[in-house]
């Protein structure tokens, strides 16, 4: 469990160095993407149409703040992570394209995203759940926003952030995956509850 | 005062004490959870939630961004003056809360997909009435994130399999929803009535806190056996592995068709946010499980 402080722009390199367990805090420019902004993003691409920020090395955050605007000047009042698997769907050809480091979220992601994060060179780092305040305290300056027309939750806020974190490497790039393994031992526990609880499976 | 305004101020002030100060059952709970866990990687979850409690309470923000779907639950007296107010008021209340705690938006069209911003649309707030005797109202509030809710489910358990058909259906629940609802979770159960009463007395009985056993011995013992069988899962907090899983299981039911066995299972997040207070007929009202204090 070694703990790693990165700024962005993250290189491949560095983000390759990092494994399961290890703990991460993130200094620089963290952008969110929820389902929408995802979708928008590769339409985009597919398009041949610039995304409104370079994503190259950094940091994406599977989340939909609670803001305040006063003026022009935006505040994250407060961000936790979203339940990152509805972003499976997407998380593979988002890597490949827009060369982002590390996916920031909650709840883990799947097969497909572990092997994106190998094959591109990516990890998952695990925000706790709910902890909004914690992660608003981190960011420093709401820098834009985005799409806003999709709604405040699925616009794409890009902030600067300073230690942003502690965020569990819970997928490397190396496919290791901690939720993958969890909810193997889980399964392994099902028939030893059965029993305890006299059911027949 | 008229008890619209009433009402309406009463709403509001429930739903800033629920999205930024979590119940003492609950903070209790988290910080006994914390004590227990042995998991490493649970520990700095837990950990990382407790500060976050106390930062909320600090900074008088919001426990989490996702100030969730917004439900009440009114108690009504039969014999309380303007009862066709409440729900106007209560509307109100989410509008001015949106804007004034602040809340997130979270009511989306589900055909368009287009955010209301103010949290209110078709249905939403969704309002339970419950007619009681006397002249009082006693109002809830449920702010009920988003990620525990798509784990909640519903179905029909074989009457023949009967309590343990049910005892498989909830373990199955929990490790099928893993870590997407945010665990350590409160589960609410319920059985019987139909799928829509089995899933409504379900989310109910959520609000019932932890340190209140089901006052049927019975049912507070399977509470008990339910609880302790979830947490041999090792889901952990967070889902990164641990034996802090569940934080409660709060169980509700009704009678039964002869053929149907409907199950309910309501999952919530450890941000298990609601507040509760009581209009009396002369305008006075108390704040039964928060403090006024901001």
């Amino acid at each position: 469990m070694a703990t790693y402080k990165f700024k962005t722009p993250i290189s491949e390199a560095d983000v390759r160095k990092l494994r399961v367990n290890d703990v991460l805090y993130v200094t620089g420019t963290i952008v969110t993407a929820r389902d929408q902004a995802h979708r928008r993003a590769l339409e985009f691409f597919k398009q041949g149409k610039p995304l409104p920020v370079n994503l190259e090395g950094l940091a994406v955050f599977h989340c939909g703040p609670v803001v305040s605007k006063e003026g022009d000047k935006w505040t994250a009042v407060a961000a936790g992570p979203t339940t990152s698997t509805r972003m499976d769907l997407f998380e593979d050809e988002f890597l490949k394209n827009f060369k982002v480091r590390v996916i920031i979220g909650k709840g883990g992601m799947g097969k497909r995203t572990t092997d994106a994060m190998a094959k591109y060179g990516a990890v998952y780092g695990a925000f706790t759940g709910g902890a909004a305040i914690l992660a608003a305290k981190a960011i420093k300056n709401v820098k834009s926003v985005e799409w806003l027309d999709l709604g405040t939750p699925e616009a794409m806020w890009i902030f600067q952030a300073e230690e942003f974190g502690p965020l569990v490497v819970s997928i490397d790039s190396h496919g290791n995956n901690i939720f993958m393994d969890v909810a193997k031992s889980v399964e392994a526990n099902r028939a030893k509850i059965y029993q305890k609880l006299g059911i027949s499976p | 005062m008229e008890t619209a305004k009433i009402v309406e101020t009463v709403g509001f002030n429930i739903l800033k004490q629920a999205v930024i100060y979590l119940p003492d059952d609950v903070k209790a709970a988290l910080k006994k959870a914390y004590a227990e866990e042995t998991s490493e990687t649970g520990k700095t979850q837990l950990k990382a939630i407790l500060d976050n409690i106390e930062l909320a309470e600090k900074y008088k923000a919001p426990v989490c961004q996702d100030t969730g779907t917004i439900i009440f639950y009114v108690k009504a007296g039969a014999k309380a003056k303007d009862l066709d107010k409440i729900e106007g008021a209560l509307i109100n209340a989410v509008k001015r809360a949106t804007k004034e705690v602040p809340l997130r938006p979270n009511a989306v069209n589900p055909f368009d997909q287009k955010n209301s911003g103010d949290n209110t649309g078709r249905y939403i707030p969704f309002v339970n009435w419950e007619i009681v005797p006397g002249d009082q109202i006693e109002i809830t509030v449920m702010t009920k994130g988003g990620g525990s809710e798509n784990v909640c489910i519903g179905g029909m358990i074989v009457p023949g399999e009967g309590i343990n058909g049910l005892k498989k259906f909830v373990v199955d629940a929990v490790i099928k929803a893993g870590s997407q609802p945010c665990p350590p979770n409160i589960l609410g159960i319920a059985v019987g009535g139909g799928a829509d009463i089995s899933m409504k007395l379900a989310k109910k009985a959520l609000l019932r806190p932890l340190d209140e056993p089901n006052p049927d011995p019975a049912l507070a013992k399977l509470e008990q056996e339910i609880l302790e069988a979830v947490n041999m899962t090792g889901i952990g907090p967070m889902g990164l592995g641990g034996k802090t899983t569940i934080l409660g299981v709060k169980i509700d039911y009704a009678f039964r068709h002869p053929a149907s066995f409907p199950a309910a299972v309501a999952f919530n997040c450890w941000a298990a946010r609601r507040s509760t207070a009581r209009i009396s007929a002369d305008g006075t009202v108390e704040y039964l499980t928060h403090k006024l204090d901001w």
